[in-house]
């Protein structure tokens, strides 16, 4: 249906075949994801105020960095190492965290806002189909919110960098003991394997919002999160168990032991490329599994958006 | 082929039968005026058109089933579904930008020329704009749309009548060529009236009048009756009586023109006598042929 060849044919319009109704099936989408960020600034501007106050935070930090540097470097390498690298990781995991909250809140919104300012019945008069604007609402948090953070990250990281080393400098310590400890290609590559791995791990969160957006009419915050503590709840006071709080913890963070190798650590760090475990990840059923719900949780948004007009 | 094509169209709402069993064609280049009053089935009726309410019974639109095609329909279809729908946050560029990006006949130069006779600013957003104004730049829109079929749903509700007139205007002088296909649903009857090619009333989700203005204006006749003729006028059947300054305004349907003008001053009524006299309940028009003058029930 979604090919424009299919349309001559099937129609007796004379004049169909003559107005130039070529256009590439992916242009509707593009336009629809620059669409949902012309709307939603927030998704941007969060992080970017984020980074702002992690850059600002550190340059207040750097104040007697030099002292606090020739103390660690008396320590053993390992802990020299995870010294040095631990604020690069924090702003990081803050960062992805942060990305992480803006997509939730972007997709609880993403078919709920068109519904309540009535604005559904312009965009269904364009001719996008449910399919595409879902798609495009979906590409958000699991592509251009994971590329942003990405980016902003590597942002961060370097001026963090740049600034420690112009601090060290100045206090004749030699910065290369920061280069040497936070190998940078490498610690970028861990980043976007992290992020695509948390990407593809949270994609039936991301779903399940979409749809709970498209489906209540107010109130998709509670919708959203309370039957969850409801089956909780319920499931704990009837059989004293609690699978499926665990089952939901396991949906927010199980992706890290599978998708990395710790190797027994006591602190989840990782500091070579032997630890990223990408063929055990994709062999998690966990991950599948969650795909696949994904995958029904839009399909279900999108059969749910042609029946919806505004609220 | 007929550009509208619907056999038996129902929608129920619950336990409310909003469009109950609704035949319609709509020919090529007519504008249709669907006219009723609040909840009679409009909106309901454009929303199937549309593809945008499901419905039993059948429906074609240029050819397609607008409920399982509509993304492919409205490259041929524009519409405007009540004012303010454009989302408040845009700003006027960028709706261009995304119209341009997603519609194949869209000619932004088009629009860009019709925004040129208005006040609207760019850089401007929806929100900051009047309402009248947000009228103005979703025509414009709809109009640089090359498409065969128009449906507007009570586009100049809540505007001055300066916008409404324009719009009109705008629609009929700029986008109105023959070929196209406008169909306006509208509660407020005056304002189109010099506008439509064909008139349709439903009340209850039902056709109650169907006819072509041509016809329209050969079949209806009002006569403001002679007080001495008002017995002899009844016994003509009137379909409606309404009493003006005291005289009596009888309504006919199909009647001799040169026997009603012995009655009195005859004159070709307005859509909106129409709508009342058919919109009236059977009991109001009863009371208005049969009871004495005094106690007329006047709409």
């Amino acid at each position: 249906m979604n090919n424009p060849l299919n349309i001559v044919p099937e129609s007796a319009i004379e004049s169909q075949s003559i107005a130039p109704a070529t256009m590439s099936p992916t242009r509707p989408l593009y336009w629809s994801v620059r669409r949902e960020l012309w709307e939603n600034r927030s998704i941007y501007i969060a992080p970017l105020i984020v980074a702002a106050v992690q850059v600002f935070g550190f340059a207040i930090s750097t104040i007697g960095l030099a002292e606090r540097r020739r103390a660690v470097l008396l320590l053993d390498p390992a802990k020299q190492r995870a010294a040095i690298e631990m604020p690069y990781d924090l702003a990081a995991m803050m960062m992805i965290f942060t990305v992480f909250i803006v997509g939730v809140f972007y997709c609880l919104d993403a078919l709920h806002g068109e519904r309540r300012d009535r604005s559904i019945l312009f965009w269904k008069s364009l001719p996008v189909s449910d399919l595409t604007t879902v798609l495009s609402k979906s590409i958000i948090p699991l592509v251009v919110l994971p590329l942003l953070a990405f980016a902003i990250i590597v942002c961060v990281q370097v001026i963090l960098l740049l600034e420690t080393s112009v601090v060290l400098i100045f206090h004749d310590v030699s910065p290369a003991t920061t280069w040497a400890h936070f190998p940078v290609f490498q610690n970028w590559l861990v980043l976007l394997y992290g992020l695509i791995a948390i990407a593809l791990w949270h994609a039936p969160i991301y779903g399940w919002l979409l749809l709970v957006s498209g489906w209540a009419r107010r109130a998709t915050f509670l919708w959203a999160v309370l039957p969850l503590l409801a089956i909780g709840i319920f499931e704990k006071i009837t059989f004293n168990t609690s699978y499926f709080v665990s089952m939901v913890k396991y949906r927010l963070m199980g992706f890290a032991p599978d998708a990395f190798d710790f190797q027994g650590r006591s602190k989840p760090t990782i500091d070579s490329l032997a630890q990223l475990t990408p063929g055990k990840y994709l062999s998690t059923p966990g991950l599948w599994i969650g795909l696949v719900f994904a995958a029904a949780f839009i399909a279900a948004a999108v059969r749910l958006r042609r029946y919806r007009g505004p609220l | 082929m007929a550009c509208i094509e619907a056999r038996g169209l129902r929608k129920v709402f619950g336990t409310t039968i909003a469009l109950d069993g609704i035949d319609l064609r709509v020919a090529e280049g007519r504008i249709l005026g669907i006219i009723g009053p609040n909840g009679a089935g409009k909106t309901t009726a454009s929303n199937a058109i549309l593809g945008l309410t499901s419905y039993q019974g059948e429906l074609t639109v240029l050819g397609r089933d607008p409920w399982v095609a509509r993304e492919q329909l409205m490259r041929d279809v524009s519409f405007i579904a009540d004012v303010a729908v454009l989302p408040r946050w845009i700003r006027v560029s960028r709706i261009l930008d995304y119209v341009a990006g997603v519609h194949p006949r869209f000619d932004r130069a088009k629009a860009e020329s019709f925004l040129a006779k208005t006040t609207i600013k760019r850089a401007s957003k929806v929100r900051e704009l009047s309402k009248g104004m947000v009228a103005q730049l979703h025509l414009a829109l709809v109009m640089a749309i090359d498409a065969k079929l128009l449906v507007l749903d009570e586009p100049t509700l809540g505007l001055d009548i300066l916008y409404r007139k324009q719009f009109y205007d705008s629609l009929l002088n700029d986008y109105f060529d023959r070929s196209r296909t406008i169909v306006v649903t509208t509660h407020q009857v005056e304002e189109v009236q010099d506008v439509l090619t064909d008139l349709m009333f439903i009340n209850r989700g039902r056709i109650v009048l169907e006819c072509s203005m041509e016809e329209f204006e050969s079949r209806y006749l009002e006569v403001m009756v002679n007080p001495e003729h008002v017995a002899a006028a009844r016994a003509l059947k009137p379909i409606h009586e309404r009493q003006v300054l005291g005289r009596s305004v009888l309504l006919f349907d199909r009647a001799d023109r040169d026997q009603l003008a012995a009655l009195g001053e005859v004159r070709r009524p307005s859509i909106a006598d129409l709508f009342v006299a058919v919109m009236s309940p059977p009991s109001h028009k009863a009371t208005a042929r049969q009871a004495d003058p005094g106690g007329k029930v006047n709409e």
